[in-house]
């Protein structure tokens, strides 16, 4: 990205973080990686939420490197049972505290593999029975927690430890499952909304939509992985807008079932960019780019139209 | 008091009716589906001020109950079988968070073949997963227990969650007659739920962490001690509500029938035991020194008074209703083991798999085979 560009952005960025409390509601001593993306958007969600908020957590990273017993990262009431349950648990805790007329927020935080793969059953039926609960998915498109596996939000070529660049089979063979359209089409009344780590104050802002909003919220959140995705941990947030830039992480929201972007990059780049600052991309040919870029394009194109059309989800 | 004529599982709705949970949540699976619905009468009718939760699958029954418990409600579930085996992980996350849900088990036999009929292989599977197990054998045991269920489960010294384990069909669809104790009288017997920790924003507590090798193995020690502990507080818990609502099933943890001077006695849980009480009263008729230990409570084990209620015994018929492939039924390893440094004998019989008949001439070929030899016996009962 040039200089100028950057700085710009930056001091946007400044300016805009001066806007979000400045209170931690999770202490910085936690065992996450250098150059985390995810422990960036638990930072975040749980700002967003506030202090009357109990938080739910699946097991994965977020879960064990803020728990180590007897440690806590943790600055309000947090829970964590099993990996597919969260919404189930979520559930519970939404109707205890119906039940009890209370007013405490309820948090979601679950990785991709925990909410695309196996806990998809629990967070559709938490959904479906419309809680009152706010789910955000941190995506780092991988089973990062276990080392590396593909899951249902990996996206087609890339490189994972059980979808490796083989001589036959180059990386995973399937696109990325569209999570944010699944959960929108459960209902109306669920607001949904996908984000980015490179855009802090959109990402708080549709959290504290999604913690207001009565009924179920999903937001995905884009959360770049140093070691599950090989790259230096000092370009996190670089990456991460390169994402953006080059329609990767498309940021909308849908509401009452009609999508709209909430920012578009002015000057979209190539994909390729994005792509090969990773070491899960850099055994891609000509060809597979070309297919992810086609692929990025269609499915732009797409949530254009729908944007444009208002046609209902 | 009311005394009725009600379905058992009817009984255990109204056990739970009576407790006043805040949150059930529930999943169909035959033969446990008449308690949801009875259930689900109590609340649509507003008889029941409950929370209801018609969640999509038993690992979300029991995932939904573990949440309102942590959030400080009392909660209640209802499952058999397939819906018990989905839930294994969310048994020991349970146990290991220390929420005393309560839940009913309509004892079914495990797939494949499927099968909706009776047997315990489905609690005796979970057998280790941290949860107190009563085994039940009357509509009027099923409530009742119900109710001491919560009490014990909710003890400060305890903090475990209970399964109410009745046999499905061949109870939980039998109508018998039950007394249904008043509302007050519960009330003052079951104080309303009020936990020790909470997810509470004014007091930010952390539950469920990883515990490393240098914590884990305490937490299963503490888990451990409250189950020893258990032993002591079920059978207070029985003597309160004896005095309160007159009725006992032994001391909480076994009853022995006509035990005393007898010679040979059938172990068994659950309806087998109504049926072995009518046989043993047959045989007494006739002479023979024969009487029934009835283990109502399987987890923790009675270890101590199945010793005492069985070392002046000849020999022993365990009745099991499950059986561990690849060794024995799980009654007989236990009894065995109790039984070891003692003269008495234990023989082994497996009967009523997937819902096959025990009849009493079943349970008198047992005592027969158990009387007439001198050596161990490992049997199939398969009339």
């Amino acid at each position: 990205m040039p200089e100028e560009e950057n700085k710009k952005e930056i001091k946007s960025n400044e300016k805009l973080i001066a806007g979000m409390p400045e209170e931690e509601l999770i202490a910085s001593g936690h065992r996450a990686c250098a150059g985390c993306g995810s422990v960036l958007a638990v930072r975040h969600a749980i700002k967003a939420a506030g202090k009357n908020t109990i938080v739910v957590a699946a097991t994965g990273c977020m879960e064990v490197v803020t728990s180590p017993y007897p440690q806590t990262a943790w600055k309000v009431p947090w829970i964590h049972s099993l990996f597919e349950n969260a919404a189930a648990v979520a559930s519970g805790i939404a109707t205890a505290l119906k039940k009890q007329g209370s007013d405490t927020n309820v948090l979601v935080l679950v990785g991709d593999g925990g909410t695309f793969d196996i806990g998809l059953q629990a967070l559709s039926g938490a959904v479906e029975r419309n809680h009152d609960f706010c789910y955000v998915c941190y995506d780092n498109e991988a089973y990062m927690n276990t080392g590396i596996q593909r899951s249902g939000a990996t996206p087609q070529h890339a490189a994972t430890t059980t979808s490796p660049a083989g001589k036959l089979i180059h990386g995973k063979v399937e696109w990325k499952k569209n999570m944010p359209f699944i959960i929108a089409g459960h209902s109306e009344n669920v607001y949904v909304a996908t984000a980015n780590i490179a855009f802090p104050i959109d990402f708080y802002k549709k959290v504290k939509k999604g913690i207001e909003h009565k009924g179920p919220a999903y937001i995905q959140v884009y959360t770049p992985c140093v070691p599950g995705w090989k790259i230096p941990s000092n370009i996190t947030i670089e990456l991460a807008k390169l994402a953006y830039k080059s329609k990767t992480t498309p940021l909308y929201e849908i509401e009452n079932g009609v999508l709209k972007f909430t920012q578009k990059p002015e000057n979209p780049i190539p994909v390729d960019r994005y792509l090969l600052l990773q070491g899960r991309f850099k055994h891609l040919n000509k060809i597979e780019i070309a297919e992810i870029q086609k692929h990025i394009d269609d499915t732009w194109n797409k949530l254009l139209r729908l944007e444009e059309t208002e046609v209902r989800i | 008091m009311i005394k009725k004529v009600i379905e058992a599982s009817e009984a255990v709705a109204i056990g739970a009716k009576l407790c006043k949970p805040d949150v059930i949540a529930v999943y169909p699976i035959t033969p446990q589906t008449h308690i949801p619905e009875k259930i689900a009468n109590f609340v649509y009718d507003g008889k029941m001020d409950c929370e209801l939760v018609d969640v999509e699958s038993e690992h979300s029954a029991l995932s939904a109950c573990q949440g309102a418990q942590a959030a400080g409600a009392r909660t209640f579930t209802a499952t058999a079988s397939q819906g018990l085996a989905l839930m294994h992980e969310v048994l020991f996350a349970t146990s290991g968070l220390r929420l005393p849900v309560v839940m009913a088990v309509a004892n079914r036999a495990l797939s494949a073949p499927i099968n909706i009929w009776n047997d315990h292989q489905d609690s005796i599977s979970a057998r280790d997963s941290g949860w107190i197990q009563f085994y039940v054998e009357s509509a009027q045991e099923a409530l009742d227990t119900m109710i001491m269920a919560f009490k014990v489960a909710e003890n400060k010294d305890i903090m475990l969650p209970a399964m109410v384990c009745l046999d499905g069909f061949t109870l939980t669809h039998v109508y018998e007659p039950a007394q249904i104790p008043e509302q007050k009288e519960v009330d003052s017997f079951l104080p309303p739920y009020k936990p020790l920790f909470t997810l509470d924003p004014k007091k930010p507590l952390t539950m469920g962490p990883i515990g490393y090798p240098n914590s884990y193995m305490d937490f299963k020690l503490q888990q451990q001690q409250a189950m020893q502990k258990a032993l002591t507080v079920i059978k207070q818990v029985q003597q309160e509500f004896l005095k309160r609502f007159k009725r006992t099933y032994g001391n909480g943890l076994i009853e022995a029938y006509k035990t005393k001077d007898a010679d040979i006695a059938v172990v068994a849980m659950g309806t087998i035991c109504s049926t072995t009480k009518d046989v043993v009263d047959e045989l007494r008729k006739k002479g023979r020194k024969v009487g029934l230990i009835k283990i109502k409570t399987f987890r923790p084990f009675p270890e101590a008074d199945i010793l005492d209620a069985t070392k002046n015994l000849k020999a022993i018929a365990v009745l099991d209703r499950n059986i561990s492939l690849g060794q024995e039924g799980a009654v007989y390893s236990e009894i065995k083991a109790v039984l070891k440094d003692c003269k008495t004998r234990a023989d082994s019989y497996i009967v009523g798999l997937g819902g096959r008949d025990v009849t009493p001439n079943t349970i008198k070929t047992a005592i027969d085979k158990t009387s007439k030899s001198k050596n161990p016996i490992k049997e199939w009962l398969m009339q």
